[in-house]
């Protein structure tokens, strides 16, 4: 899995960070920075979560073809 | 047979529970209904970039091209709710079709307040895209000015911003002593009025607007103020509140009192949700109903939703959050600021503070001013408190 920001339309709500703390964080602006673009797989659930909660979808999540369809859940 | 959850309202509510209700089965028959004839524009730029120019309509749409190509939902856009016979679970649309489903979900959100005056051509409101176009063609049009903003909250305050940007004179009016006062502290509010001040905003405080005079054309001359004086104005924007969508429900049976009254749940009768700024849902840790717009919450509380009607029940308890962006200020505020909460200031250096409000003695809010990351830890201490439910109070016989 590998995870892209936009950080442009960042407003740090800092949603992404409360649901999955491994991979995003505050930069010192209080906008999001990625601490691993490419997370293990078994973070994918957290992953897609913050994603989805993020208000202004800056968060990009390219699955893997092969663990994608294995961990829908 | 596949489920099928019917959704009205294709803003960023019902967006969220189409989403969400995908993800968590992705064999449910999702239709979404809207009004408008696209998935809505994403609001917040809406007072900001998109009506300062910096950005294009474009880039404030709701789901950016992969997610909106990935949504397997059927939209029904352009069309209206126009009742629900909730006993036989059918929706009916204002082009007479009728729709039948499993699940409900009314997320239709809310619309501009209008002052009991009639509005002549200059007088804006602003919550959708089209809204917004106008308002920045006019503004464009009527260079410096002046524009009059009607109301201190959050909008008329980020528009305020925005126009001062542009070059525009400014004047606000807001019927109370200070904008935003009641709902970020005193010291928080009094603070932003100030940056407000020193780009030459003018504020009328402490009177409201009682009408408008226009001119043999029906153009907006001048704001009528109810002490009796008047406001130049070229521009208006009236930027008092939203009241529900809801009218589209009566005679449902629902209880629609400000907003779709709901359980804990968000369920407001047997197969039927709510979700977003229209939902009243009853919020268990504070033991009353709750109705929040804020964007996050519209998030929130569409996945919230969509995992209700998955299963298993779980009461909603978010942490009301919202941020608004003014001159070079982001200001974000976790909680509730309750009228008797204590308002503590801690300075983080530069134009960065944290406030905190505790009502006894107990964290209920707590406000960065460009200090985000400071807030973290205590939005951590906030969301525990939030989830904490309280035993219910005995009930009386």
């Amino acid at each position: 899995m590998k995870v892209k920001i936009h950080t442009e339309y960042c407003v740090g709500s800092g949603a992404c960070v409360l649901e999955c703390p491994e991979v995003f964080a505050y930069d010192d602006d209080g906008m999001v920075t990625l601490l691993d673009p490419s997370p293990p797989a078994e973070l994918l659930v957290k992953v897609r979560r913050a994603a989805s909660v993020c208000p202004t979808t800056v968060i990009e999540l390219v699955e893997d073809a092969d663990t994608g369809a294995a961990t829908q859940s | 047979m596949s489920k099928r959850t019917v959704i009205v309202g294709a803003s960023a509510a019902g967006v969220s529970t189409a989403e969400a209700l995908q993800r968590l089965e992705p064999s449910r028959e999702i239709i979404l209904v809207g009004d408008e004839s696209t998935l809505a524009h994403d609001r917040p730029p809406l007072s900001k970039q998109v009506l300062e120019g910096t950005w294009t309509p474009d880039q404030a749409q709701l789901l950016p091209p992969a997610r909106r190509e990935a949504l397997r939902a059927e939209l029904l856009l352009g069309k209206r709710a126009a009742g629900v016979d909730i006993r036989a679970r059918r929706l009916s649309i204002d082009d007479g079709t009728q729709l039948s489903y499993d699940d409900l979900v009314i997320a239709t959100g809310v619309r501009p307040r209008e002052l009991h005056a009639p509005r002549p051509n200059g007088v804006h409101v602003l919550r959708t895209i089209s809204e917004c176009q106008a308002l920045r063609a006019h503004l464009t049009e009527a260079k410096g000015g002046p524009l009059v903003i009607v109301g201190g909250g959050f909008i008329g305050l980020e528009v305020a911003a925005t126009a001062r940007k542009l070059g525009i004179a400014v004047t606000l009016v807001e019927p109370a002593p200070q904008a935003l006062g009641r709902r970020i502290g005193a010291q928080a509010a009094s603070r932003l009025m100030e940056r407000h001040r020193e780009q030459e905003v003018q504020f009328r405080l402490g009177t409201g607007v009682s009408g408008f005079a226009a001119d043999s054309h029906g153009k907006v001359t001048a704001v009528l103020l109810a002490d009796g004086s008047a406001l130049e104005a070229r521009v208006v924007l009236v930027a008092i509140g939203c009241v529900p969508n809801v009218e589209w429900l009566a005679g449902s049976g629902l209880d629609i009192s400000d907003g779709v009254v709901c359980d804990e749940y968000c369920r407001a009768a047997p197969g039927v949700w709510a979700a977003g700024d229209v939902a009243r849902w009853r919020h268990l840790a504070s033991d009353r109903h709750m109705r929040i717009e804020h964007r996050l919450n519209a998030t929130e509380q569409g996945s919230a939703v969509a995992a209700n009607i998955i299963g298993p029940l779980q009461p909603y308890l978010p942490t009301p959050f919202f941020w608004t962006d003014q001159y070079a200020v982001k200001l974000q505020l976790a909680g509730t600021v309750s009228p008797d909460a204590e308002e503590t200031v801690e300075h983080q250096g530069g134009d960065s503070y944290l406030h905190t409000y505790r009502a006894d003695g107990r964290l209920v809010a707590v406000l960065g001013w460009n200090a985000a990351r400071a807030m973290m830890p205590l939005r951590k201490e906030l969301g525990i408190a939030a989830r904490a439910v309280q035993p219910p109070a005995p009930v009386a016989a």
